[in-house]
């Protein structure tokens, strides 16, 4: 393989693969928080707290 | 009796006469390393260890990177094998709370886009005369990551191990010089002057904890060749957010982490021998390096602009400047940066979550690359 051949796949596919990766990882993020929302873990605090209390 | 005096003599007179000018020169550099890390507080964790090893090394026959030698042992144990950098991932990853960036996912964008730079200096230095693997060494300074570089560096192109990692080292601690006028040139008053709402915490602790888990999968689906590096610094940070191996924590972000910068930062100072070092190479190499920072900043700047623009001028672009690895100076710029233009404007914990993702980004282009590489048959 030549160098230009080289020099631009290397630029296109990996900025790309970069990109398409952490925008995958970003969806993934929004995922998990949709699932584990933040009010639903105080929520769960709050009840271990009155069974401890009673 | 005079005789044996005279041998004597001109035993004691040995190292002098063998001093050598490139020796005195890569001395005087280990003193300029020592003077940026103790008097201007450039990355002295770092830079302490390297001028100190660039200078005890350049003695003459010191024979410390011999076969026997203390750091030879030091590099065959730790940089040759590339343990040394992975062991430092976990540390940062235990050291690193992804908090900032998990409040505002699309961050990681700007993270990607402040990558830019590794792969148009790749292309630079193919130009240049550099050979496939030795371009893609030369590239990763863009990373502005110390043991990215040092892993792809070890792996692909040993003989500009010296090189390379000095000058992403030297990068990383000259960012607070580098970045503020090719922010300053960028970006207009008004987009200078854009405020972003408070980050308030809204991520809970099994999002935080799944997080690592995320990243090392995909991660590791798209760049299998990239997991000893994704895998570390999620390693590092799932035992900081597990909360019950505490001891394990704190032994990576302090004793682990502390102990392999010291040895990483002495044996990287011991491979800039004057003979070796002086070459019209390295200077290429700091010049490429300087270019692939300067390139980061400004496509980091430039994807935060259209960010701006798609979130309706809630983002202020500058914070993409802080879309590279080295946390937490990038962020600590961008927030000088703002306040400057707009003493009310607080984007230090956006920037953070830029800087963040710059880390992640940083490992990511290091773990795509090695894989297309590996994909081509280059390797």
């Amino acid at each position: 393989m030549d160098n230009v051949t080289y020099g631009l796949t290397m630029t296109v596919l990996g900025m790309g693969g970069t990109l398409v990766s952490l925008w995958i990882i970003s969806l993934a993020m929004n995922v998990l928080k949709k699932f584990f929302p933040y009010r639903t873990e105080e929520k769960g605090k709050k009840g271990e707290g009155n069974v401890g209390s009673h | 009796m005079w005789e044996a005096i005279e041998i004597g003599l001109s035993g004691l007179a040995v190292g002098a006469r063998n001093l050598a000018l490139p020796n005195m020169i890569m001395m005087g550099v280990g003193f300029l390393l020592l003077y940026l890390g103790i008097k201007k507080g450039f990355e002295p964790l770092l830079l302490v260890p390297i001028g100190f090893g660039a200078f005890l090394v350049n003695l003459p026959l010191s024979g410390l990177m011999e076969e026997e030698g203390i750091f030879r042992i030091l590099f065959n144990t730790g940089i040759g094998n590339e343990l040394f950098p992975l062991l430092i991932f976990i540390g940062i990853g235990a050291m690193t709370d992804f908090g900032p960036l998990l409040e505002n996912p699309k961050i990681l964008l700007l993270g990607a886009a402040g990558q830019f730079g590794i792969f148009m200096t790749l292309a630079l230095a193919l130009v240049f005369g550099f050979s496939k693997l030795e371009a893609a060494a030369i590239g990763i300074i863009g990373a502005c990551d110390g043991p990215t570089a040092i892993y792809v560096t070890s792996k692909y192109a040993p003989h500009l191990l010296a090189a390379v990692s000095v000058a992403a080292y030297s990068y990383m601690s000259l960012v607070p010089i580098i970045q503020p006028p090719i922010i300053r040139l960028l970006t207009t008053r008004k987009e200078k002057i854009i405020k972003m709402g408070a980050v308030r915490p809204t991520v809970s602790k099994r999002t935080k904890l799944l997080f690592p888990i995320i990243v090392t999968l995909i991660g590791g689906l798209v760049a299998p060749r990239g997991i000893p590096l994704i895998g570390m610094i999620c390693l590092g940070n799932f035992i900081k957010e597990a909360g019950v191996v505490s001891r394990l924590a704190k032994a990576s972000e302090n004793e682990i982490a502390n102990i392999v910068t010291l040895f990483l930062g002495l044996t990287i100072g011991a491979t800039m021998q004057g003979q070796t070092f002086l070459r019209s190479q390295t200077l290429i190499i700091f010049g490429l390096g300087f270019v692939a920072i300067c390139i980061d900043t400004a496509a980091g700047i430039m994807f935060g602009k259209i960010m701006k623009v798609l979130s309706r001028g809630r983002i202020n672009p500058m914070i993409g400047a802080a879309g590279i690895s080295a946390f937490p100076m990038s962020a600590r710029v961008v927030q000088v940066q703002g306040q400057r233009y707009n003493p009310q404007n607080y984007l230090l914990m956006h920037a953070m979550g830029a800087n963040t993702g710059g880390q992640i980004g940083s490992v990511m282009a290091a773990a795509v690359m090695l894989s297309i590489i590996e994909g081509m048959g280059i390797i």
